[in-house]
């Protein structure tokens, strides 16, 4: 039991997260290769849909992976690197949509939604606080409920 | 007030029913990547041809100056459904005169040739992308991708996946015929 526990710690630390990135595919520079790492990140796989092509072992996300290499080597800032492949796989590449015309409603319509909401609750909830009747007792209802209770202490019975 | 609250539950319904109505038909594909090169010019490329076949290899600058449009396949040897398509493509080039250039993509030198000699060779020129890098120039996903260049090299029309069965060559067909390569009255 005792090596059972110790077996599963063992395999516990030496875990890792599974990698796409193969060795031959990172540069010496270390800088140069967590930015491509950064960048792979950001970009699509168009095989494996919704998986970025840093983890992806598809042909077609190492051939981007590379190029991505390529590009920084080259001296390309991240967002021209980024530009380079969407100039050739279109805004599907990125899996964070660009904010432009045609993207407006998605990234508008989440905080449009809540604050619609929220504007509609508080007006259902004031609407029905100011029509809601009262109900405290009128004077003659309170008295007449004074005299039930004296006439219960008293013992007698109405 | 209140009976506009009332309308809600029937407009929600109402949207959400058109959205599942557009969600649910058929034709929708949500795999479908739109692809950029539509209408714009052929992206910068240029191929050499494969050792050892007969045919030429392939470059922008011969996709710039053609009389009709032309049709680009990219294929490879190891492609499975490429085999399946190649009887489609050979059919348009012997009995419709398409003009077919291929891109062979990622593939051996001397599988690619074997593979020409066995199945025919209906390209007029192969391009050897050893690299892949004119496959992500072109945008592609995978193999077979087929495109319609026009003969000013403007890309009209792009297929993902192989143009096999009825459909899909139905479709393709009628993509030829947009972009002018098949007459309107052909079989």
């Amino acid at each position: 039991m005792r090596y059972l526990s110790m077996l599963a710690v063992l395999f516990a630390l030496i875990a890792t997260p599974s990698m796409a990135v193969e060795p031959d595919e990172m540069l010496p520079d270390p800088v140069l290769e967590a930015r491509a790492r950064e960048i792979s990140k950001k970009l699509r796989c168009v095989v494996c849909q919704n998986q970025d092509i840093d983890s992806s072992n598809a042909g077609v996300a190492r051939d981007l992976r590379l190029l991505v290499r390529e590009r920084l080597v080259a001296g390309d800032t991240n967002d021209e690197v980024l530009a380079f492949v969407q100039a050739r796989y279109g805004d599907y590449v990125l899996l964070k949509p660009p904010f432009k015309p045609s993207t407006y409603v998605l990234w508008f319509a989440p905080p449009f939604l809540i604050l619609l909401v929220l504007a509609l609750g508080w007006r259902v909830l004031s609407a029905s606080q100011r029509t809601r009747p009262s109900h405290a007792l009128t004077r003659e209802e309170e008295a007449l409920a004074d005299q039930i209770i004296k006439n219960h202490k008293k013992g007698g019975r109405e | 007030m209140t009976r506009f609250l009332a309308l809600i539950p029937f407009l929600l319904a109402v949207i959400l029913g058109a959205f599942f109505i557009w969600g649910l038909n058929p034709e929708r594909d949500p795999n479908e990547i739109p692809s950029v090169l539509i209408s714009q010019p052929a992206p910068n490329f240029a191929l050499e041809p494969i050792p050892g076949v007969e045919v030429p290899g392939l470059s922008r600058d011969d996709l710039l100056n053609n009389e009709k449009p032309v049709v680009i396949n990219v294929f490879a040897s190891w492609c499975v459904p490429c085999r399946a398509e190649h009887s489609v493509l050979t059919n348009l080039v012997e009995r419709d005169g398409i003009r077919l250039f291929g891109i062979n993509y990622k593939d051996k030198a001397e599988d690619a040739s074997r593979w020409l000699a066995e199945l025919g060779n209906p390209y007029e020129r192969i391009g050897a992308d050893t690299s892949g890098r004119a496959g992500i120039e072109w945008g592609i996903s995978g193999v077979p991708e087929t495109f319609i260049v026009g003969g000013d090299g403007t890309v009209l029309y792009r297929y993902v996946g192989p143009v096999v069965g009825e459909a899909a060559i139905a479709k393709f067909r009628v993509a030829l015929t947009q972009a002018g390569v098949l007459g309107t009255g052909a079989s």
